[in-house]
């Protein structure tokens, strides 16, 4: 009995040890994968940024009311449910995206006796507004709308149509000519339409005005007449705020007028916009209407923008040209939320790009020829119809377009900037602009806070961890250590809030005193030690060895001092009375309160201690024999150190400067608190800067789940992430060949 | 001569030694100026009356407390555009505080020295401190109680005094019932419709369901009302009485004492009163709700918020972070792998915290928390429980920081203890977790415990991640309450750290509040510094008792 308890218990403990065993290895191994994990779920945020668009076909089905007449113009509502049919009869055929099948067949009100002449869709392109130009100069227009409902919780989509300017017909030309192209502009309070006849270019702008206690709305009119270029016109674009107005001639001739003022049109620009024997055979406005994409008769797609040069002037310039295919662009549609645009050739190929990321993101054979292409309102549908009456009903995956290692590294030419450029600019006023995701001015920005603390804190840790380790007497390093160790303690938004709200306003009041602490503090130092070597020698053995930076502190303190009460009359005499006032004056430069300067100081003392701490441990630990040997030999202790100590201990001080470094780019507090946090790229130390880590503490909360900007921020942490995690490899692998190397001595 | 002496290579140690009393003098005044603004804010200073000739030439009187100074050279004067006379060298101008934003519209102005005519720091001189518009500065006329005088002249202030202790009395009971009382109504009542959208979800909110919770819901708001109309009555009360005073430049105003915190007169008071005043200032700074968009009162929400956020984060780093350390030095065999991995654990420290913040929001609230919602808490849609930042969030998300932290320390400690310990506990014939758990880990525990002290005062200073994952500027209830479940994890917080950022940087009044921010940072360094000198203590301590064991 009393052996069976036993051995029981014996079991119990074996058992107790495997299960032991097993949980701290299940542990250990739980711990250090979910620290991988860190590592791999940013990834995981960031590689969809990465993943090509896809497009596939989902259906295809025949032409619905095929005897209604050729196709005008197909279009689909937000929700990729209902499709529009224009037909050149003036008939709307709502059919089924998925299947084809009709809905209703509706009528626009065209009076009796006038043909369908010209046709357009009015910008802006989401208020789902066309035009009829008819035969007798008059012209309709009809706004195409989607009612949604839920029937039995089933989303239910009604078309319907209405007539901003009325059922009745707007009389354009009064001579009843017949408008051969025709192009509207509608919003809120104002209409603009512009018509081509034989003879001459029509312009007429209404303006809504809406009494205050009517019901009636006034229509005030007002009419131009343009004369046609020689060259005809081919195509009419007015662009969405009514202000500007393009005409297309047919030999690539493009005339841009400013029509701000609808009754008196100024022609501002007339321009070829292709080669002779070249013609342009597709045009459209890009989102937001500032630029014009181009396609032409040689595959080419140009996008055209106004740019401002030096001189304040503005004028229409080729800015980007996409190589789509080597046959002719047969249409042309951009996206109604981003920069990007659909292309089909005359083979039947489509393509899909996006302007800014000049990247193409889709290019796919859907039939031999194709003659009209819808795309959704949200991007992810495409509707074809080929000659032979069939509808292509395609979907298309395209979430971040506007990401590419070329918007994201290099220069991009945006619209309405006069030349390519750098540019962070995560979020936008409205969707006609587009966030701009250069990762350089932040990749900049980190480098150049990082460089500046650098710059004050090598110097101070270094040095001081020389003078710590070799020459310092015990006693004193025993406390001098430790408290230098316990500035790395403190919390950086102390530091950060002291750069911003005390050092910063500190430097600016006395800029010239900072600077001349360089200058006087070492002279000093030197002058002090120059004439301590004449101090008798009954006075120096009284004081410890190696204590000399005990005596250096009031002699620095009183430095200091110095420095700050000589650079008033030095400012005066030298710098008009402000060296802050003279900068800018003189050399042209500004100075912004809270600076690269300030980041350097603040983020030098956060630095310091690590750089120091290492260093120290890399010095003191050089073998004692090393040292004696050479000092037994005759050199003088600088000798010894300088060449060595410091020879020995050099990969130690490397990955000292490394680990340094490394938290110097990853520190988010005192950047985000000592500078203005603007993304500019400019090396002035009395400019501020934006950090990729102050990036993320600025955007990170209000960026959406899932968007692109979510995603690119992520991708700043995992740059950021992997940058540090190589450079503190590295130097931690440095450490262990040394330590390796020092116990092997 | 000077050549041999920089042979000597003496200048060189001379310029080391110097960068060693760079870094002394600079970390000591940090500390220093820290310590002295903060600890100067609570003592009452004079309020100064000036005779002041204005631009105008026209003379007025400021009151105020002069709270900065700067001196400009002359010629630096005269460049930004004042006017100097040739004898004047240096343009010498005070900041004072003056108070009665409610009044003038700030309450700071710079003045120059030399337009002061006189100035004086007259006795009777009164400082409110209140609950909106900042301080007021001026004189008292006399006492109200429902528009009428009731005391003027000498002996006012006494009765104001006495009026403000009574005041101050009803309020805190207005405070007790609208936090307290009410606080808890409303969280019933909230657990109530939760419930019953639950049981709606879920299909089975029956007759008797409903009826109880009807009834249920009757009781809570029969209670509300009752709260409500003693509110009424406290309201009543505590509006009556008021203040006539005399404000700097001549107007009177009336101030409800309802809306009063403490009357002084700082130029009339001895030292020990200027002590109970500063005693008083402090216990109000460490226990008691900011006030005017944190710029004023205390902070006891971020150092219960931040206390907190601590205490949860040790909870999980500790056993993880020690589970790791001793399998990576018991269990694992020590070769290459090992290596990799103690490499990367101690780069795990050197990666930016910031990082670490989006990452704990990316996965810990947007994915775990969202699933844990749609998972447990449907009734609750659209609004988010876990799926938001919050307490616990942030706490797993310092402990993942801070892990590297612990599991260096640990693995130090379990190092330097003697292989012979472990050995002869082998040889007594104990298994391996026996040894482990009655020699080697009591031997390490203080090893441990620096770890973890070091991993406290890192969490309690870091504040990029948790501007991601918890940290508010204001909220309104803290983690922890009598409402069952008692501790909300899913609760927003607030922080000493991200304090001293929003109070410094995003308040409206960034003049006023500054010292308020000093203090916060003196407490927090206060704090941190002396978590991370115990930790050095036990580290030594540690040292001596080892070499001792080996020896």
């Amino acid at each position: 009995m009393q052996k069976s308890s036993g051995s029981y218990y014996q079991q119990w403990r074996l058992i107790k040890d495997n299960l032991a065993r097993y949980g701290v290895i299940a542990g250990g191994m739980g711990v250090i994968v979910a620290v991988v994990m860190i590592f791999f779920y940013l990834l995981y945020v960031v590689f969809p940024l990465f993943l090509s668009a896809t497009a596939e076909p989902v259906s295809q089905y025949a032409l619905p009311e095929k005897t209604l007449g050729k196709t005008l113009l197909l279009d689909m509502e937000e929700q990729n449910q209902v499709a529009a049919r224009f037909t050149e009869t003036g008939h709307i055929v709502f059919f089924d995206v998925a299947t084809g099948k009709t809905i209703t067949n509706q009528t626009v009100a065209i009076p009796a006796g006038s043909q369908i002449t010209s046709f357009a869709q009015a910008t802006p392109l989401n208020e789902g507004v066309v035009i009829y130009g008819l035969s007798d100069g008059r012209a309709v227009l009809v706004k195409h709308q989607y009612k949604v409902t839920y029937v039995n919780n089933q989303k239910v989509i009604t078309p319907s149509l209405a007539y901003p300017m009325g059922e009745q017909p707007l009389v354009l030309d009064d001579g009843h000519a017949a408008l051969e192209t025709i192009a509207a502009q509608v919003s809120d309070g104002s209409t603009t339409v512009v018509a081509k006849t034989a003879a001459k270019i029509l312009l007429s702008s209404f303006q809504k005005e809406q009494a205050l206690f009517a019901d009636e709305a006034t229509l005030t009119r007002s009419d131009a007449v343009l004369n046609p270029p020689d060259t005809g016109v081919q195509d009419i674009l007015i662009d969405k705020d009514g202000s500007y107005l393009y005409l297309l001639g047919s030999q690539g001739r493009l005339d841009f007028y400013d029509i701000s003022d609808k009754s008196t049109p100024v022609l501002k620009q007339a321009q070829n916009v292709v080669g002779a024997g070249q013609k342009i055979t597709s045009i459209a406005f890009l989102n937001g209407d500032l630029s014009l994409m181009m396609g032409d008769s040689t595959g080419l797609v140009s996008q055209w923008s106004m740019v401002r040069d030096s001189s304040n002037h503005s004028s229409m310039q080729k800015i980007r040209v996409f190589k789509v295919s080597d046959k002719a662009i047969v249409a042309l549609k951009s996206e109604q939320r981003r920069k990007g645009f659909l292309t089909v050739d005359a083979a039947g190929n489509i393509g899909i790009y996006h302007s800014t990321a000049e990247k193409e993101l889709i290019k796919e054979h859907v039939a031999d020829s194709l003659t009209d292409v819808a795309m959704s309102p949200r991007a992810n549908a495409l509707l074809m119809q080929s000659p032979d009456d069939k509808i292509y009903f395609w979907a298309v995956e395209n979430e971040h377009p506007e990401v590419s290692l070329k918007a994201l590294w290099q220069k991009v030419w945006y619209e309405s900037y006069p030349k390519p450029d750098y540019i962070w600019q995560s979020s936008a006023s409205n969707n006609d602009f587009e966030p701009k995701y250069s990762l350089i001015p932040l990749v900049f920005g980190t480098l150049k806070a990082a460089f500046y603390a650098m710059l004050v804190a090598m110097p101070l840790a270094l040095m001081g961890a020389i003078y710590t380790a070799y020459f310092m007497n015990p006693q004193m390093r025993q406390y001098v250590k430790p408290i230098i160790e316990l500035m790395g303690a403190l919390p950086t938004v102390i530091l950060g809030f002291l750069a911003g709200l005390w050092l910063a306003p500190f430097i600016e009041e006395h800029l010239a005193g900072f600077f001349s602490l360089f200058l006087v503090v070492p002279l000093a130092i030197m002058l002090f030690a120059y004439f301590w070597q004449f101090v008798p020698r009954s006075i120096l053995e009284k004081i410890p060895d190696g204590s000399d930076a005990v005596l250096l502190i009031p002699l620095i303190l009183m430095a200091g001092m110095l420095a700050f009460s000589i650079s008033v009359p030095l400012e005066a005499a030298l710098f008009h009375g402000s060296l802050r006032e003279w900068f800018k004056d003189e050399l042209g430069i500004g100075y912004d309160q809270r600076n690269a300067l300030v980041v350097g100081v603040a983020m030098g003392f956060a630095v310091i201690p690590t750089i120091f701490s290492i260093a120290e441990d890399a010095i003191f630990s050089v073998p004692k024999h090393l040292t004696v040997g050479s000092l037994a030999l005759g050199a003088t202790p600088w000798q010894t150190l300088s060449r060595v100590v410091l020879l020995t201990a050099s990969p130690g001080i490397f990955s000292a400067v490394m680990i340094g470094f490394g938290r110097a780019v990853g520190e988010t507090m005192i950047v985000l608190m000592s500078t203005g946090n603007t993304p500019v790229m400019d090396l002035s130390i009395f400019q501020g800067m934006r950090t990729l880590a102050a990036n993320i503490a600025v955007e990170m909360p209000e960026s959406e789940v899932d968007s692109t900007h979510y995603r690119v921020l992520f991708l700043t942490a995992l740059v950021l992430f992997a940058f540090t995690f190589v450079f503190n490899t590295l130097a931690e692998v440095v450490r262990q060949r040394l330590r390796e190397k020092y116990s092997s001595l | 001569m000077i050549k041999e002496w920089f042979k000597t290579g003496a200048p060189w140690i001379w310029l080391n030694a110097a960068a060693v009393s760079i870094c002394l003098i600079m970390i000591i005044s940090v500390l220093g100026l820290i310590t002295v603004r903060g600890i100067g804010h609570f003592w009452p200073s004079e309020v100064i009356q000036f005779s002041y000739q204005n631009d105008e030439g026209r003379l007025e009187t400021i009151i105020g407390e002069q709270v900065d100074s700067s001196v400009t050279p002359a010629a630096m004067a005269k460049a930004t555009g004042h006017v100097m006379a040739d004898n004047e060298d240096a343009l010498v101008q005070y900041l004072i505080k003056t108070g009665n934003r409610d009044v003038t519209g700030t309450d700071f102005r710079w003045i120059q020295a030399r337009k002061i005519k006189q100035q004086e720091t007259p006795m009777a001189i009164l400082v409110i401190e209140r609950r909106e518009w900042g301080n007021f500065y001026g004189q008292l006329v006399s006492v109200k109680e429902n528009g009428k005088v009731v005391a003027s002249g000498e002996n006012a202030v006494a009765v104001a005094l006495q009026k403000l202790e009574s005041t101050l009395a009803v309020f805190k009971e207005i405070t007790y019932i609208e936090k307290k009382e009410i606080g808890a109504v409303n969280y019933q009542l909230e657990r109530l419709r939760l419930k019953q959208k639950s049981l709606q979800l879920t299909n089975s909110l029956d007759a008797g369901a409903q009826k109880s919770l009807t009834i249920e819901t009757a009781t809570y708001e029969e209670r509300y009302k009752s709260y409500q109309a003693k509110l009424q009555a406290l309201y009543q009360k505590i509006r009556q009485d008021s203040l006539a005073l005399k404000t700097d430049g001549g107007n009177e105003v009336d101030i409800s004492l309802s809306k009063v915190v403490r009357i002084y007169q700082p130029n009339n008071m001895g030292l020990f009163a200027k002590i109970a005043h500063y005693g008083s200032k402090l216990v109000e700074f460490l226990a008691d709700d900011p006030r005017e968009a944190n710029t004023e009162g205390g902070i006891f929400p971020a150092i219960f918020g931040t206390v907190m956020m601590v205490m949860m984060m040790s909870v999980i780093v500790t056993p993880f972070g020690v589970i790791a350390a001793v399998y990576l030095r018991e269990y694992a065999k020590q070769g290459f792998i090992t290596r990799v991995i103690r490499i990367a654990v101690n780069n795990l420290a050197g990666v930016p915290s910031i990082v670490y913040g989006v990452f704990g929001l990316g996965f810990f609230v947007y994915i775990l928390g969202g699933n844990i919602d749609q998972l447990f808490f449907p009734e609750a849609a659209p609004a988010p429980v876990f799926g938001t930042p919050g307490l616990l969030w942030a706490s797993i998300t310092l402990a993942l920081l801070t892990l590297p932290v612990v599991i260096v320390s640990t693995e130090e400690g379990l190092a330097r203890i003697p292989k012979s310990i472990r050995e002869g506990s082998l040889a007594l014939g104990a298994t391996k977790i026996e040894t482990l758990w009655l020699t080697v880990l009591p031997m390490a525990s203080p090893a441990m415990m620096t770890g973890l002290i070091l991993a406290v005062a890192r969490a309690a200073g870091e504040v990029a991640p948790l501007m991601l994952v918890g940290v508010v500027k204001m909220a309104p209830t803290l983690p922890l309450d009598g409402n069952f479940p008692f501790l909300h994890l899913d609760r927003k917080f607030m922080h000493l750290g991200f304090h001293i950022y929003d109070v410094g940087f995003q308040s409206p009044n960034v003049e006023a509040a500054r010292p308020l921010v000093y203090a916060t940072s003196l407490l927090l360094v206060v704090v941190i510094l002396g978590l991370n000198l115990s930790a050095i203590l036990i580290r030594n301590h540690l040292r001596e008792k080892y070499r001792a064991l080996e020896g």
